[in-house]
């Protein structure tokens, strides 16, 4: 590496340096200035219109509730996908490539694909009646379902982005060296001591960004609960939408974009305090 | 049991993988599972896209494909606003891939190749991003978008598009030109080429698959994107954003086929980017 600095790493990285501060730090300004304007002056108006309606609470709570059932979910299951791809030999690259393929599908391609499964007249009320269980089509997706509906967003969101969990993961446990474990397993350790006095603590820093990465996107989550459950079941990033394009009130939209913002942020706060890594603990 | 030559040579190689029958069927009913977990909603919702109006309605339905036609796959292609809107989305993810490239891969080159003060902030600041819902950010740019004549059009979505994908490009792209070696860029350098020339011959034919997939990873970023695109666009929709609008009023069969037209570039982009996706997110996710 040069010793003397150029302008020449300046002039490759102005671009992206104006990009993103025109299309990421301005409106991410804009959006809280927004949020605390209404009217005149500086005021908590939108906010108190946001709080005070009828689904605020209602959206609070079924976000955090997918949020905390499907990323844990999300975690484990991938940590067993990947736990089985690292121990085939023949046709690992197939099965990789067929677990991977959600990571390219939209999350209102998967809410499409959970819909034909789950509608009225769909695949699992055909099987269930084959079955004896119901005696005709029956919705699982309304307002009277609110249970059934939740479980179906739930089961389209592990389907949907599980993948990118297993890809950090994988990626990460070709990080760790064998030795390891080969060593732990001359010493007489089980395979479950190793996954997790091995394997896990040195897993940690891909669970950290999978953790995150999945985290935030759970927070935002919209296109797969509406595919599946239109307005039945509302979701933060879904009020922002329809405060924005159905009431046209940009205040009360900024002021859940704020809202949701200030949660993502908190959240990897917390997964980079609670999931830290020494330096000295890698390997 | 046969045991072909290859498999007596990797187990030989490994220990760990020299599994008991027993937990090897086990593993394969396991990944079988996974995999038509995987497979079967991609299969049914094709069922309902080449089902039409009668599929959808039949009662109780079979697994086994029956009556597909691709009637009504062209009917649907044929409701006024679909071909645009596909267009549209096509439009979109191509100035998506233009632009991420074009800002990220210079990014990701000095990153690679210089030490340069303010390194860690340009750093920290793509990082940054990764912490924040971005198509959220698409919320206030409607305003400034109606004035600057960018609100509804394909670009002004990539415009956003772009802020999702550019710092995944960057990462990507520098971490490919960290494993082309400096030296060959040197020699090109002694042998009279100009920093400009070098890259273009040198460097650039060797990064070309890498920066392949990075333009693959942008095109998916931005063709299943769905909240900013819907925010940003009234008449000009893109696909995601159309099929958004519409979900409430159209039929099924509809729906069906706008989901799997949705999932088939998907699918095949995976296919084609798969040797790089562990690379790929083993950097991106640092």
């Amino acid at each position: 590496m040069p010793a003397r600095t150029s302008w020449i790493p300046y002039a490759l990285i102005a671009p992206s340096v104006v990009f993103l501060g025109a299309l990421f730090l301005v409106p991410l300004v804009q959006t809280i200035w927004l949020s605390f304007s209404a009217g005149e002056g500086f005021s908590l108006e939108n906010y108190q219109r946001m709080a005070g309606d009828l689904n605020f609470a209602l959206a609070i709570k079924n976000t955090f509730m997918l949020t905390l059932v499907v990323v844990p979910l999300q975690v484990v299951l991938a940590l067993g996908m990947a736990t089985m791809v690292t121990k085939l030999d023949k046709g690992r690259d197939l099965v990789l490539w067929v677990l991977t393929i959600p990571l390219g599908i939209s999350d209102l391609a998967a809410g499409l694909a959970w819909l034909a499964l789950l509608q009225n007249t769909g695949y699992l009320n055909s099987a269930l009646y084959a079955l004896g269980l119901i005696q005709g089509p029956t919705g699982w997706l309304s307002q009277e379902t609110p249970v059934a509906l939740f479980f179906a967003i739930v089961l389209a969101e592990l389907w949907r982005a599980t993948a990118i969990v297993l890809v950090i993961l994988i990626a990460g446990l070709q990080l760790i060296p064998k030795e390891f474990a080969e060593a732990a397993e001359i010493f007489g350790a089980k395979p479950w001591t190793r996954f997790t006095r091995i394997t896990l603590p040195l897993l940690k820093p891909s669970l950290q960004s999978a953790l995150i990465l999945r985290t935030v996107l759970a927070f935002e989550v919209f296109a797969v609960v509406y595919a599946l459950g239109g307005r039945n079941f509302p979701v933060l990033a879904g009020e922002a939408y329809v405060w924005q394009n159905d009431n046209q009130n940009y205040g009360v939209a900024a002021a859940y974009a704020v809202l949701i913002m200030a949660i993502s942020l908190a959240a990897t706060a917390l997964y980079l305090r609670v999931l830290r890594t020494r330096p000295e603990q890698l390997p | 049991m046969t045991t072909s030559a290859a498999e007596l040579k990797t187990t030989s190689t490994n220990r760990s993988m020299a599994l008991p029958s027993a937990r090897r069927l086990l593993l394969w009913t396991g990944l079988a599972v996974l995999i038509a977990w995987v497979l079967v909603p991609i299969y049914l919702v094709a069922l309902g896209a080449f089902g039409g109006r009668l599929g959808v309605f039949r009662w109780p339905k079979s697994i086994w494909p029956s009556d597909l036609s691709f009637a009504a796959m062209s009917q649907f292609l044929a409701i006024e606003g679909v071909f645009n809107a596909l267009v549209n989305s096509l439009i979109a993810a191509g100035l998506t891939v233009v632009f991420s490239i074009a800002l990220g891969a210079p990014a990701g080159y000095a990153l690679a190749r210089y030490t340069f003060r303010g390194q860690n902030a340009y750093r920290l600041l793509v990082l940054l991003t990764r912490a924040f819902p971005l198509a959220i950010l698409a919320l206030p740019l409607t305003v400034s978008f109606i004035r600057l004549g960018l609100y509804d059009t394909p670009f002004g979505v990539s415009l956003i598009h772009t802020v999702l994908a550019l710092p995944f490009a960057a990462l990507v792209t520098q971490s490919l030109f960290m494993g082309i070696p400096r030296e060959y860029e040197e020699a090109a350098w002694v042998f009279g080429c100009t920093r400009f020339q070098a890259f273009m011959k040198v460097v650039l034919p060797l990064a070309l698959p890498g920066l392949a997939a990075t333009a693959i990873f942008a095109f998916v970023i931005s063709w299943n994107e769905v909240f900013a695109a819907s925010i940003l666009t009234v008449r000009e929709r893109t696909l995601t954003a159309y099929l958004l609008r519409i979900l409430a009023e159209s039929p099924l069969h509809y729906r069906f086929a706008g989901g799997f037209i949705l999932i088939i570039p998907s699918v095949l982009f995976i296919f084609a980017v798969r040797r790089y996706l562990f690379a790929v997110w083993g950097i991106a996710s640092k």
